[in-house]
């Protein structure tokens, strides 16, 4: 059969999950290359999962212009895909007359940019709004929110799934050809799948992808950014998100305090400049740097909440030497007629992802005439936790579904039930790792100690897979090697 | 909801929650629970199917399911009401116990609630090792069930950081199912886990331990490729250009286990800061009257004939504190210094014989443990080997006590 689509998206990280679900608002077909197994592998859930309010742009900027409008109609898209979202605010604290200055500028900016609520606060208001962020000054930001980057971004793949688009995963695009006013797109499995549009949405590998179509002028430099993640105890001691004030030379926020919506603390993150694109290893230097700048804002943090680290890459336009942000690209070039290039999308990536994927529909509005879907719904139902219900309504659940009433995630009290949900979610999940970043199960202090065997054990299940065949995360990452003797 | 009364709720069907059950049984104490999350009884020794189990307690060697079994077997005969894949999810300090089961969402008021839930594994993430994250990465615990309990083979070429006595028993257990051990790379200057263990599972086998190393990075995209060890100093810092590049496809980590205790938390259970368990005086219980402790959720124990020990004590306090009788009031603190890891229990009252529970932080020979209240030594023990690995269970007479002063366990 032949692959045949309206268009094609390279990549389903958080951009293209939200540009897929943007065009099924419209009679397109569409079809999803993702080169790992499951949504939301690299940059896109690599982060802190703040929905930025917008005051750290340049006014004008596109990135400016997103963050504010995907911060401002973030309880919207929220509620409609189902997913946990808290504004809670942040803090940006300096303290030295130097800092002041920074953080009015910073002030002026958002409010050009037309962030709302910004104010610069005094010492006695931080404690009243977190007693223990240190800092004589601060700019708050009341608009400033936090998501599960992960559980987002799969909810938007969800949604364009519901609404029609197709996902490959494990398709790694290796060549584009133009044939007869159609794009020939060759996977490495030597696919071929053939679109009248293509949207290169490839995060990271953006600047590759833009070379198979002949645009060479773009380079992503890969800036990685380490962080760790505490105990959901450490809660106790941070309410909003604290960053220090930027550091222009830097590439990224600085080392900051963030509270996550399932109530771990995240610190992080570091920034240093790479020579590839998927090397999300962790160092010492890095680790002992985010331990002592840690435990320095917050000396309640003991070493025993420090539950794992992780890192992520930043796709940035700018050289180390350069530093600061590039705005993002998002382009259409005449000679390479209906294509769009996403490139240079980093942080505020997250934030931005919705009002980027309406300015690509915009740009092919301009185009052709786009046909709405009659039949676009919105709404996507997310898989119910139980453990933050009532005790009556658990009760209620467990009658109505005893799967609800075996709980196989002991540290994080997640039920067989909602396992079972993300093995057959809409998307398919191939990897323990898919369940983990569905259900939280395994993202505990135990990280795994209790469910990881009953986890792999439901897949081998559910799929009928061959113990041979379970994968923790990556393509070739296979967890067994076969039976016992 | 319909709440359901019993005299005592036990939290885990171990060895622990099941010597427990059975003394209270035998105490007359006749309208009790297990709540156990698991399928069957029995607790982490079904997956022990290594022996060495019970010599102390049966003058045998058993296996783990064996020594589970003559308990599992008795509590069916004397027809203790026990509830499997039942999950504890809330417990208050007024002793309300909430599980999650198959049959329902179930509510108990104890009178009586005994901590028996066992212990989990370090991980990774807890001693922070740099590197990528692939798959091939386990916890010793969790290796041994993939290959105990589900037959499922983990890797080829092993690395075991660790040498804690689940990390020592699966490099034989890998071994005997084809596995290649490389090493066993140890941080301390000495082993953790026990000197049979080091015997029966590295030497006999021809399996390295190299003392005074450490993992210090891993390497792998998809599947774990190679792990970096190199040599630490004193301080446990790694010691720059000794690194030695191992290629294996699997990493176990036997870092060391943490009593269980978040539904203690949520009672308002006060934990030590050393064991990580309750604090608890010499009948065993915690700062929350009548709720007890035994077994790894107290304190991590050696052997398991001890834990079973350990949940029979509990259970002759707790049968009395359910008939009403009151017990002595333990006003006197137990200590310890920088020599003693732990001392459980950290409160007694000076009318009875206790028996003390510790172990050493650092291997000495011809060592002694010493008793004192204020200047003066109250008791004294000697030993020809102080091992961290072993527990050292103490009796400490009532006559030796001398006044109502604290009490300092040191090393001599």
């Amino acid at each position: 059969m032949k692959q045949q689509y309206d268009v094609i998206i390279i990549g389903s990280g958080v951009v293209g999950s939200a540009i897929a679900r943007e065009l099924t608002r419209y009679e397109f077909k569409i079809g999803v290359l993702e080169k790992e197994l499951d949504v939301v592998c690299e940059t896109s859930g690599r982060n802190s999962g703040v929905i930025h309010a917008g005051f750290n742009n340049k006014p004008g900027s596109l990135m400016a212009k997103f963050c504010v409008e995907g911060c401002l109609g973030f309880d919207k898209v929220a509620k409609e895909l189902d997913i946990p979202f808290k504004r809670i605010g942040k803090l940006v604290t300096g303290f030295t007359d130097e800092d002041m200055e920074i953080l009015k500028k910073l002030k002026e900016q958002g409010d050009k940019n037309g962030v709302p609520g910004l104010r610069i606060i005094s010492e006695e208001e931080i404690k009243k709004i977190d007693p223990n962020v240190a800092g004589k000054v601060a700019l708050y930001s009341p608009m400033t929110g936090i998501v599960n980057p992960f559980i987002y971004t799969i909810a938007l793949a969800e949604n364009a799934y519901q609404n029609g688009a197709v996902f490959f995963f494990g398709r790694e695009v290796v060549a584009i050809q133009r044939k007869e006013e159609c794009y020939e797109v060759t996977t490495k499995n030597n696919e071929k799948y053939y679109a009248k549009w293509l949207i290169n949405s490839a995060g990271l590998n953006s600047d590759q992808i833009a070379r198979m179509v002949g645009i060479t002028d773009y380079t992503i430099y890969p800036c990685r950014g380490e962080y760790f993640i505490l105990d959901q105890k450490a809660s106790a001691y941070l309410k909003v998100p604290a960053y220090p004030v930027p550091n222009k030379k830097e590439g990224g926020l600085g080392v900051h305090l963030t509270p996550t919506i399932d109530g771990n603390v995240l610190i992080g993150p570091s920034a240093e400049y790479l020579d590839e694109k998927d090397n999300y290893a962790a160092t010492k230097e890095v680790m002992d740097k985010l331990v002592a700048e840690g435990t320095k804002i917050l000396p309640q943090i003991k070493r025993e909440h420090f539950i794992r680290n992780f890192s992520g890459i930043r796709p940035k336009l700018v050289e180390k030497e350069t530093g600061g942000y590039a705005d993002f690209v998002i382009e259409q070039r005449e000679e390479i007629p209906n294509m769009i290039n996403l490139i240079g999308i980093e942080s505020p990536g997250l934030t931005s992802a919705v009002p980027i994927a309406r300015y690509v529909v915009e740009k092919m509005k301009q185009k052709e005439e786009l046909k709405e879907n009659q039949n676009f719904n919105p709404i996507r139902k997310g898989i119910l936790n139980f453990t933050e219900q009532t005790d009556e309504r658990k009760a209620e659940l467990i009658k109505e579904n005893p799967n609800y009433g075996e709980i196989i995630c002991r540290c994080e009290s997640i039920t067989k039930q909602e396992i079972l949900e993300a093995i057959h979610n809409p998307l398919g999940v191939e990897t323990v790792t898919g369940v983990k970043n569905r259900t939280r199960a395994m993202m505990g202090r135990c990280q795994g100690g209790y469910c990881q065997t009953r986890i792999a054990e439901l897949i081998i299940q559910e799929k009928q897979k061959k113990v041979e065949e379970v994968i923790y995360s990556r393509q070739q990452g296979k967890m067994f090697v076969g039976g016992v003797r | 909801m319909n709440i359901i009364k019993k005299d005592a709720v036990i939290l885990g069907g171990g060895p622990a929650g099941l010597a427990a059950a059975l003394k209270l049984k035998e105490k007359g104490i006749d309208n009790i629970i297990i709540l156990e999350r698991e399928k069957k009884t029995g607790g982490i020794l079904r997956q022990c199917i290594h022996d060495g189990f019970g010599i102390v307690r049966f003058k045998e060697a058993l296996s783990g399911p064996e020594y589970a079994d003559r308990f599992v077997q008795e509590v069916q005969r004397q027809n203790i009401e026990v509830q499997t894949e039942a999950t504890v999810i809330g417990l208050t300090n007024d002793k309300i116990v909430t599980a999650a089961t198959k049959e329902g969402l179930k509510k108990y008021q104890a009178k009586v609630v005994i901590l028996t839930m066992g212990c989990r594994e370090r991980t990774r993430g807890a001693i922070s090792i740099p590197g990528t994250r692939p798959a091939g990465v386990y916890t010793a615990g969790v290796a041994q069930s993939y290959i105990n309990l589900k037959n499922i083979m983990i890797g080829k070429k092993v690395v075991i950081l660790g040498s804690g006595d689940i990390g020592l028993i699966m490099a034989r257990r890998l071994t005997l199912e084809g596995a290649e051990v490389l090493a066993v790379i140890e941080k301390q200057p000495y082993p953790s886990g026990l000197p049979r263990n080091i015997e029966q599972c590295l030497n006999d086998y021809n399996i390295p331990l190299y003392l005074s190393h450490t993992v210090t990075n891993i390497q792998g995209k998809e599947r774990l490729e190679s792990v970096t060890v190199s040599k630490v100093d004193e301080k446990g810092q790694a010691i720059e250009g000794t690194e030695k590049e191992y290629n294996c496809d699997t990493l176990i980590l036997s870092v060391g286990l943490i009593p269980e205790n978040e539904l203690s938390l949520q009672a308002g259970v006060e934990l030590h800061p050393r064991t990580k368990g309750p604090i608890v005086d010499e009948n065993l219980q915690t700062n929350v009257e009548g709720i007890y402790a035994a077994g790894n959720v107290l304190h991590v124990h050696d052997l398991v004939d001890f834990v079973s020990i350990e949940g029979e004590k509990l259970a002759e306090s707790a049968a009395k504190y359910i008939k009403g009788e009151k017990g002595y009031e333990s006003i006197i603190p137990v200590t310890t210094d920088h020599t003693i890891n732990n001392v459980v229990p950290q409160k007694i009252s000076g009318e009875q014989d206790v028996e003390i529970s510790l172990r050493v932080s650092k291997p000495s020979k011809d060592g002694q443990i010493i008793m004192q209240q204020g200047n003066k030594v109250i008791m004294m023990k000697k030993f020809k080997k102080l091992n961290p690995a072993e527990m050292i269970h103490i009796k400490l007479k009532k006559e030796e006590i001398q006044s109502k002063e604290e009490i300092k366990v040191v090393v001599g």
